[in-house]
């Protein structure tokens, strides 16, 4: 099979076998007839994932110790569906919410031998949470408006428009929209590319989800004004492949813009010139979402990330200039241009305008998708999502900040927060070590392995964290912790490394009496931990 | 009035004695070095002293109990306990083994090895017991400093040992701590 695939694409055994290992969802044996995923973030954790795991392996042990290729138990990091935790996939579809019961009837179903297709659909259930609205949620955007605007207006206007309003980017970054478009819109050789960045691999992030069942043909929108304004022809939906459920309703609603003439050959006719979208699936890897690993793994190969500059408005997808943007970017920049940056420049702050979708999740009454102004206080959104005794908050994911009470007064916005949209809760009854435990496992699994510091960083923090948690690591061992994560910071390839050692800070800093607490001040019980590392040798002399 | 001569500690754990022939490479240098310091118990030397040390400098990991218990010892012996060597700093060569078990290991060599006549894993109680993985010295002490290198360079010594008797922070140059 292997060599096969090689030789239909001239490439050597090696390439494919390195493309397999790099991507968690691709393998060289045969799927097992019922593929589970387990989400593993903190958030599935929390709703009790570990026992429902260890109940549907309990209940399939018979048929899977008869025939391991009928079913599988696996893992993976986060499905982004913390709204609807725990969750899992099986064969890609979501099982949402999960509780005894359900396993149960998947349990049976899966002895019974039945097909996808034949399982009630109610176990496949993914509600859609939109908890609150504001300045873009609550808009009509009619197909083409935006468009409309672009032919009367220019890619010049259209272009002053964007930067009058100051969008900036909702992936992670910040960066400004339409420096990036116009950088790639003054590009003069070479076919361009439009590329949306729909991996959303943060764990506790599921806006872009959201936005893609609800609001997919806004991202069209926002994709195609992108492209006539850079001057892009063909355009790329990168959608992570834990998505792929979302496949069908999204190839439908991109028909219907086909046929009712507002993307692909129709267009041509309409506005003179033409654009149409593919959309291309990951195979479970976070570090894709990194822009430049994206583009790579969009040409087919492992997901690395480049040397940059160039950036991709220079060099991007095949080298040409390409823009590459967040769908939450798309449907803001599509918005905006409808409706004018009047409204958007009066909400939010004076580097942060506008509104932010935030993925809210873990301990609180209300998890879903909320829409705020810039500048609202964690505080205020705790209240509305109805969180109490609220211990810590974990914002944008994993590689954001964790942050105790005496931070809930910052405010949403890039001067304070940073730029992406989830925010994760924990109640005082939460163990904060095994919330950082859980992120810097993510990292040591998802680094990609190319540069050291963050290739043997995560690995150490890893480890660091699992003694510090069986109270095992000592006072002076928290500074090199420290400094592994400083090193981190400065000398990683990408952002994954540069950030993967945000939230050890802040608990080393921020939560002093947590970690004083689960510092081993005893001294190491050296006689219980060496009767422990002889236990092979003395079985060994007793037999 | 020159300072009092710091007493030296040096020991071989799992090791090959590499890092002590290094030492030993000081060659005329240790005549500079006998008026700073004393080696008191040291597989170079015979004596065997209990007493209080200013710096103990440990080759080789932990591969066996007796190892661990002697490091604990070292570690209570010396005022600054330096790991020296890629094995003392990381398991080195010994610690290969780590991806097998002990179990797997003693019988590839005792049970199945080439030329084994009486095959048998050895079980005499003077044996001391393997440990379950190769372990570098920081996993079970404090370490103050660490020689890198395969073994450390003669020089790598010199600096670090006068340095501590001058009572300066030790900082190994380029050459000393770069191999490549
Ligand atoms: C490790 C890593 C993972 C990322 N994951 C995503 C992601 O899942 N989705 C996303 O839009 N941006 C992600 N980004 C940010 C992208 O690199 C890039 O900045 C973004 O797609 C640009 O779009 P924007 O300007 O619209 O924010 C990630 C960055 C890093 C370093
Ligand atoms: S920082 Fe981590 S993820 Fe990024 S290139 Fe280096 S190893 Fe890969
Ligand atoms: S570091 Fe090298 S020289 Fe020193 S004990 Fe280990 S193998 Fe021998």
């Amino acid at each position: 099979m292997i060599v096969s695939i090689a030789n239909e694409y001239s490439v050597p055994v090696s390439e494919v076998r390195a493309i397999i290992d790099f991507y968690h969802f691709l393998s060289d044996k045969k799927n097992a007839d019922y593929h589970f995923y387990f989400s593993n973030n903190i958030i599935d954790k929390m709703a009790h994932s570990d026992l429902l795991v260890l109940q549907l392996g309990e209940r399939l042990n018979s048929i899977i110790q008869q025939d391991p290729s009928r079913v599988c138990l696996d893992e993976t990091s986060c499905i982004g569906l913390a709204d609807h935790a725990p969750a899992a996939l099986v064969n890609g579809r979501p099982l949402p919410a999960l509780n005894p019961q359900s396993i149960e009837e998947v349990a049976e179903l899966v002895a019974l031998g039945r097909p996808l297709d034949h399982w009630p659909a109610h176990l496949f259930q993914v509600r859609t949470r939109i908890c609150r609205r504001s300045w873009l949620l609550n808009m009509s955007l009619p197909p083409g408006e935006s468009l409309l605007s672009w032919q009367t207006k220019g890619s010049a206007t259209i272009l002053q428009e964007l930067q009058a309003s100051q969008l900036r980017g909702r992936g992670g970054a910040g960066f400004a929209t339409a420096l990036k478009w116009r950088s790639c819109e003054e590009q003069h050789s070479g076919e361009k590319y439009v590329i949306c960045n729909a991996d959303e691999g943060e764990p506790g992030t599921f806006k872009d989800r959201v936005m893609l069942s609800e609001h997919s043909d806004w991202l069209w929108e926002g994709m195609t004004l992108c492209a006539a304004t850079v001057g892009a022809s063909k355009g790329f939906l990168y959608l992570r492949a834990e998505y792929a459920y979302l496949l069908p309703q999204l190839e439908t609603s991109l028909q219907v813009r086909r046929d009712t003439g507002w993307l692909g050959a129709a267009l041509k006719e309409r506005l003179g010139f033409e654009f149409d979208i593919q959309i291309v699936l990951g195979a479970g890897a976070y570090i894709c979402g990194e822009e430049s690993a994206l583009l790579e793994s969009l040409e087919g190969k492992r997901g690395i990330p480049r040397i940059r500059p160039p950036f991709p408005t220079i060099s991007g997808y095949l080298r040409q200039p390409t823009v590459v943007n967040n769908v939450e970017t798309f449907i803001h920049a599509a918005a905006i241009i409808s409706k004018g940056s009047d409204s958007f420049l009066q909400l939010g702050t004076t580097q942060s305008k506008g509104t932010q979708l935030l993925s809210i999740s873990g301990d609180c009454q209300r998890p879903g998708v909320y829409e705020y102004a810039f500048g609202e206080t964690v505080e205020q959104i705790l209240s509305d999502c109805g969180a109490d005794e609220v211990q810590a908050v974990q914002i944008g994911g994993p590689s954001g900040q964790l942050l105790g009470p005496q931070s809930f007064h910052l405010t949403l916005g890039y001067e304070a927060l940073g730029g992406s949209g989830s925010l994760m809760i924990f109640n005082h009854r939460r163990s904060l070590i095994e919330v950082v435990n859980n992120f810097t496992n993510f990292f040591a699994f998802e680094s990609c392995g190319f540069c050291t510091p963050c290739r043997v960083g995560t690995a150490l923090n890893q480890r660091m964290l699992t003694r510090l948690h069986l109270k095992q690591l000592r006072q002076h061992e928290i500074q090199l912790l420290e400094e592994s994560v400083r090193l981190m910071q400065n000398s990683s390839h990408c952002g994954l490394g540069q950030s993967a050692g945000n939230s050890i800070l802040n608990l080393l800093h921020d939560f002093p009496e947590t970690v004083e607490q689960l510092l081993n001040t005893i001294g190491d019980d050296n006689e219980a931990r060496l009767v422990q590392a002889l236990q092979p040798a003395v079985q060994l002399r007793k037999s | 009035m020159s300072k009092a001569k710091l007493k030296i500690l040096t020991s071989s754990l799992a090791g090959c004695f590499g890092c002590h022939m290094s030492l030993l490479d000081m060659d005329e240098r240790w005549l500079e070095l006998a008026d700073l310091v004393e080696l008191v118990r040291s597989p170079l030397v015979d004596t065997r002293s209990q007493s209080r040390c200013d710096i103990g400098l440990i080759e080789g990991g932990l591969c066996n109990e007796e190892n661990i218990h002697l490091l604990l010892e070292f570690r209570e012996q010396c005022k600054i306990l330096v790991a020296v060597g890629a094995c003392a700093i990381n398991g080195g060569v010994p610690a290969l083994r780590n991806r097998y078990s002990v179990a797997d290991c003693l019988e590839a060599v005792y049970l199945h090895g080439l030329n084994v006549t009486q095959p048998q894993i050895p079980s005499d109680a003077e044996l001391p017991l393997l440990t379950d993985k190769v372990y570098p010295l920081q996993e079970w002490v404090k370490v103050d400093y660490s020689l890198p290198g395969c073994p450390p360079p003669a020089d790598a010594f010199f600096q670090l040992i006068s340095a501590l008797h001058d009572g300066r922070e030790p900082d190994l140059n380029y050459v000393n701590r770069h191999f490549d």
